[in-house]
């Protein structure tokens, strides 16, 4: 057995295919955070979004419309976690704890009465990869990035163009200046509260697209508890990458790779899966432990009360 | 009206709140219930006779409780010192991991002693577990709520590599050797499987509550939580009882961990818990963050759980309704506020 046969190109494929889900879930806990709510419900609005997405698939047999859903459903779930921590200033983290636990309680509940089981769904039609020959010219980029579909490349699209909006906008500047602080803010003439809730659904909604592309844009069907953690592994990646863009995409290819690599691995035999899994965990405390540079949360995540 | 029923909400021994919270869910449960078809009134007639309708329920339920008390006390103990310990299921984990280990190696020590080792093994592992955390939390300052969660996610995928590889009993199970009966706890309600162990989570009780408020430390500790830079001012030295209450807190919920093993399944068993960490964190806010409070709130989530089983086998309702009820009532009591909201609109 040689190296190559475990790293090359498709390695690298299917790693940009697994970091989507954690990317979309990590830019969307990015938004939240820099308005000043923590965001720990990720894992909960995934779940939650993929069942959506393959139901209303199923329903309809459209799998447009199960994208939209699924982000129906994020942006739902965003209302109240905006309600609940930005109007009433409940606590952040039980907030996000309880819907963490709904999204596992829901989907299952809504799976088992819908098609019998409460393990996994039916098979639905859902997004195909698309074929790009122009990418193929591109040296090692481009078949990395072909065959992919819709919403790969949608979730690089998102973080180019938040990395646009946080850094290059009047908007961006001022959602920065929410979460940093909201007194100097709200004195400069910023409606706060206006900001808070909208980017605390907007990042709802991107994390919901993590869960619809793990049901119907990778596995074509739901199943129980399929985000397996990642809701959780975005929330490290976003750390990893200092809640920035480009910092969350980075952290989350590096952690897809660690996903990719554990399936490979797993299939031969030769590391055990848990070890593999628990590294992004690990790499996560290593680097809170300050050993690769500081990493400075955007906010203090108080709840904000107008004077 | 409105002063008296914003008096009564203001008073601090009030529980109405936890109890608007409670019911809520259940209405809010009873409408997905509706909507998806099935009866809310025969469901939780079933939950209900299921979780306390005869001594087999009741039995079943306590026992689901156990594991939820030892763990609320402990995000209760760090949480009033002003910490966060999401990663209780961590350390409940590598409690039980460790008593199953200690439980089984050691050979005819007289029955007592070898339950107290292994409870206490139990306890430091789950100590140890969050001794990283603790020390980041004090050096540099990192959030105990990333990192005690992400060693959480360590211990699980820790814990379930041991059972697969290294400390995997013969057989097809993902298990450990069953623990010597010397340290197994008894049963106190056969044929149910309540043990010992909910004695000694009620034991815990009383001893939380007598240590925070009854003894000087549990006042420092109470103190730091409620003021940090006042105590540090009064001569308290915070960073220390900081490090004490998380250390404290993980203990607690080691030992929990400890006494499902010992008292329920006899062996570390491969995803035995149904998230009984994160259970904690909302018993203990239900419970008002008091000790006595979270005996009252773990036995609701207790049975919850318990009755859970009774109800899909009686009424087709699938189980996962408990799971809604319980995350309703976990984000409902994370906003107080929005409880007053509801009880005091119309009058406002």
């Amino acid at each position: 057995m040689n190296l190559t046969s475990i790293i090359n190109l498709s390695l690298f494929q299917a790693s940009l295919r697994m970091a989507t889900p954690i990317a979309f879930a990590a830019l969307g806990g990015m938004f939240t955070e820099r308005a000043g709510v923590v965001n720990i419900g990720l894992e909960g609005i995934m779940l939650n979004s993929a069942f959506f997405a393959v139901f209303a698939t199923y329903l309809t047999g459209s799998s447009i419309l199960g994208v939209l859903a699924g982000m129906a459903s994020g942006c739902l779930l965003g209302i109240i976690m905006a309600i609940l921590t930005v109007k009433y200033q409940g606590n952040q983290i039980v907030v996000g704890t309880g819907i963490n636990v709904f999204g596992l309680g829901f989907s299952a509940y809504m799976c088992q009465k819908i098609w019998g089981s409460r393990g996994a769904s039916d098979t639905i039609v859902g997004l195909r990869t698309l074929d790009l020959p122009f990418l193929n010219r591109i040296p090692w980029v481009g078949p990395i990035m072909n065959n992919q579909n819709e919403l790969v490349y949608l979730m690089i699209l998102i973080s180019i163009l938040s990395h646009f909006f946080l850094y290059s906008t009047r908007w961006g500047l001022r959602l920065r200046a929410v979460g940093e602080n909201p007194q100097a803010a709200d004195t400069s003439g910023i409606n706060v509260y206006q900001y808070k809730y909208f980017f605390v659904i907007l990042g709802c909604v991107v994390s919901s697209l993590g869960g619809v592309f793990l049901s119907i844009g990778h596995l074509n069907f739901f199943a129980w508890g399929m985000t397996s953690g990642r809701g959780f592994i975005a929330l490290a990646a976003m750390i990893l990458g200092k809640w920035t863009p480009f910092g969350c995409l980075a952290a989350s290819f590096l952690f897809g790779i660690t996903d990719a690599l554990q399936m490979r691995l797993q299939a031969l035999g030769i590391l055990p899966s848990q070890i593999i899994l628990l590294l992004p965990y690990a790499i996560t405390i290593f680097i809170l432990a300050g050993f690769v540079g500081r990493s400075i949360a955007p906010s203090d995540y108080k709840p904000y009360v107008k004077q | 009206m409105l002063n008296k029923t914003a008096h009564y909400l203001s008073r601090s021994r009030s529980i109405l709140p936890e109890l608007i919270a409670i019911l809520l869910a259940f209405l809010l449960s009873a409408i997905i219930l509706t909507i998806t078809g099935y009866s809310p009134l025969r469901a939780f007639n079933a939950l209900f006779r299921g979780a306390f309708g005869n001594k087999f329920g009741i039995g079943q339920t306590l026992t689901q409780a156990t594991p939820i008390l030892f763990t609320s006390l402990s995000f209760l103990l760090a949480f009033r010192s002003g910490l966060f310990n999401i990663g209780i299921e961590g350390q409940f984990l590598m409690g039980a991991f460790a008593a199953a280990i200690a439980g089984s190696v050691f050979h005819g020590i007289p029955p007592i002693i070898h339950v107290l080792i292994t409870l206490i093994a139990g306890g430091l592992f789950g100590a140890l577990w969050c001794l990283i955390p603790a020390l980041l939390k004090i050096f540099t300052g990192a959030s105990e709520v990333i990192t005690t969660m992400m060693m959480s996610y360590i211990a699980t995928y820790l814990t379930s590599y041991f059972v697969n590889y290294r400390f995997k009993a013969p057989g097809w199970v993902a298990q450990t050797n069953p623990i010597q009966t010397s340290a197994v706890l008894p049963k106190i309600l056969p044929p149910t499987q309540l043990s010992v162990s909910f004695l000694i989570s009620l034991a815990f009780t009383v001893l939380v509550y007598y240590f925070l408020f009854k003894t000087y430390l549990g006042f420092q500790i109470r103190a730091v939580g409620l003021n940090p830079a006042a105590s540090e001012n009064r001569g308290i030295h915070v960073h220390s009882r900081l490090i004490m209450a998380f250390l404290f807190s993980a203990f607690v919920a080691g030992v929990g961990g400890a006494g499902e093993v010992l008292g329920v399944h006899g062996r570390f068993v491969e995803g035995f818990s149904p998230g009984y960490g994160w259970d904690g964190i909302a018993v203990s806010l239900v419970g008002r963050l008091h000790p006595f409070g979270c005996i009252f709130a773990s036995i609701l989530f207790g049975m919850l759980r318990a009755g859970g089983m009774t109800m899909t086998r009686m009424t087709k309702v699938p189980l996962d309704i408990s799971l809604i009820i319980q995350s309703l009532v976990i984000i409902l009591v994370a906003a107080p506020s929005f409880i007053k909201y509801i009880i005091l609109r119309r009058k406002d």
